[in-house]
């Protein structure tokens, strides 16, 4: 009825306003403050997931689903003998509270009874994954993967070094040295380290032992040290590689041309002019 | 010393509780005892009984984890732990931040800011807000989401493991408490609060007001970290039934008329609706 009084005396009257005005306005700003929190939470988020340069304890499942099983408990941490593992701090730069570890400082030794595993309470750190038929096998981890900059090595320069092959927990195995003659002098030999990615577990105590300043050799995370082929190119030498053309079939696409646009495209001689 | 132990008795076995906790927790790190090792996310005692945090579990499991059988044991032990004594118990008689916050509480109340600053201008249901948006965001990108940037997680994973930048995060919230927003964080914000408020709703442990002998001095009021929960006083006598208290017991002893104590929830409430009136001359 308010609304049709004359506008002057609609003025002049203070009406309070509407519960329902007051209430649409508290839900959005509730909206609009959750959307604020949510989209710099999930940025930072995102952005703290990303990182990838960082080494899992043994038995870590892949970076995403660790990222998502890791209760971020520290009892691997306390678990291990060496103080390799840490937490991450805020300010590391790594998802916060995650463990992890710098074989440049401390490396994994390795241990045989493997007890930053066990303690784990969410499975993030996998048992089956170090296990050899139920024992657990620590040779089996897969922390990352040892890489060499072949212009800082010094066997590379011809300078006598085995360091990194001595450090080898799987000595002879993980790290060969390979002879070859030195051209430029003649009448030495060059013994340089190899990495075998099968066989590397990405312990660190190669580039814990490397001599130079910065180590020359140093473990990455698989996924970043490694290429990938693609799955079509096989090995035509390897049978079992050779297994994966069988139940493959081909197909055959036929385009078809037309001559009489070609011809005319050549003809048409307007562009030149 | 009467009256300091009547005066203070639940704070001094809070900060004993708390500090103890603490301790234990970093001779797990430090010395290697197993008597409890890990942190609040989730901790194990003697190495046989698991111990985990609802709130992170429920967190995973919006992010699309597995959840192994022993991060369930734990969370289930914790959740039924806290629906007998109470859910918010572990604001005020375990999280490291209590501390924190408790002082900046303690300095509002001696420089007056309260007096200044009357209206606290934000809702309590922040919190609830926050975990609905945590297991959004959880589940979006598939990590637990309030853990990475928890400051209860730094602060107590920094006092065992090293802080790092984590003194920031206690700083933050200290001078936002005492600055900016009455009990802000523990009352407003946090959703580990949010998450035991939801459990304790159910808790056998309860505080109890007598109206009878309620002076309305309201000093339980002032002193009481969540004091929308205390609606009762001078009016019904009634137990704080809310999930939101966090029997910190601080009501218990400042009060000095014996009008509010501990006592197990009456499950079937029906007598307390009348009030004991005979006792006012």
């Amino acid at each position: 009825m308010s609304n049709r009084l004359p506008k002057k005396e609609r003025k002049m009257r203070k009406q309070p306003v509407s519960d329902r005005r007051a209430f649409l306005l508290s839900a959005a700003r509730a909206v609009g403050l959750a959307a604020m929190g949510g989209l710099v939470w999930s940025a930072y988020v995102d952005e703290v997931r990303a990182s990838e340069l960082l080494l899992r304890p043994p038995g870590a499942l892949k970076e995403e689903e660790f990222l998502r099983t890791c209760i971020k408990c520290g009892m691997c941490v306390e678990a291990c003998p060496y103080d390799t593992l840490m937490l991450a701090k805020p300010g590391d730069q790594k998802p916060l509270g995650t463990p992890y570890f710098i074989p440049r400082d401390i490396p994994c030794y390795m241990c045989t009874d493997i007890p930053c595993v066990p303690v784990c309470p969410s499975g993030a750190l996998d048992m089956e994954s170090v296990s050899t038929d139920d024992v657990l096998d620590i040779n089996r981890a897969d922390m990352g993967l040892a890489v060499i900059d072949h212009e800082s090595c010094i066997a590379f320069w011809g300078i006598q070094c085995d360091a990194c092959y001595r450090a080898c927990p799987l000595l002879d195995v993980a790290i060969t040295v390979e002879y070859e003659k030195n051209a430029r002098t003649g009448k030495h030999a060059f013994l340089k380290p190899v990495v075998h990615a099968d066989a590397c577990t990405g312990c660190g105590l190669c580039e814990h032992a490397c001599v130079t300043e910065k180590a020359a050799i140093f473990v990455l995370p698989r996924e970043v040290a490694m290429g990938r082929a693609g799955t079509h190119y096989i090995k035509g030498w390897d049978t079992k590689d050779e297994q994966r053309l069988e139940g493959a079939s081909s197909k055959t696409t036929t385009t078809e041309i037309s001559k009489k646009s070609a011809v005319d495209s050549l003809n048409d001689v307007g562009d030149l002019y | 010393m009467k009256h300091l132990y009547d005066k203070y008795r639940f704070l001094f076995l809070r900060r004993v509780t708390q500090m103890g906790l603490l301790m234990l927790y970093m001779t797990g790190s430090y010395w290697g005892w197993t008597f409890l090792t890990g942190n609040l996310s989730s901790s194990s005692i003697l190495g046989l009984i698991p111990l985990s945090d609802p709130y992170a579990v429920l967190q995973m499991v919006a992010a699309g984890a597995v959840l192994s059988t022993n991060l369930l044991i734990g969370a289930a032990i914790i959740v039924l732990f806290y629906m007998v004594i109470g859910g918010r118990a572990f604001c005020s008689w375990v999280c490291p931040v209590n501390m924190i916050t408790d002082a900046a509480n303690y300095l509002r109340r001696a420089f007056d800011f309260d007096k200044i600053q009357k209206k606290q201008p934000a809702s309590r249901h922040i919190r609830y807000w926050i975990i609905g948006l945590s297991l959004m965001i959880s589940s979006a990108f598939g990590v637990a989401a309030f853990e990475f940037i928890s400051p209860v997680s730094m602060v107590h994973r920094g006092i065992i493991f090293g802080l790092g930048f984590g003194w920031a995060a206690m700083l933050v919230i200290f001078l936002f408490d005492l600055f900016v927003l009455k009990n802000g964080w523990c009352g407003h914000i946090c959703p580990i609060g949010g998450c035991y408020s939801l459990i304790g709703r159910f808790s056998i442990f309860r505080v109890h007001h007598n109206e009878a002998h309620c002076t309305l001095c309201m000093k339980c009021k002032v002193v009481c970290p969540e004091s929308q929960v205390l609606h009762m006083i001078g009016k019904t006598s009634i137990a704080v039934l809310s999930g939101e208290c966090t029997n910190c017991g601080r009501c218990v002893e400042v009060c000095d008329d014996d009008a509010l104590e501990f006592s197990i929830r009456k499950l079937l409430e029906a007598s307390t609706s009348q009030p004991l009136k005979e006792n006012i001359s």
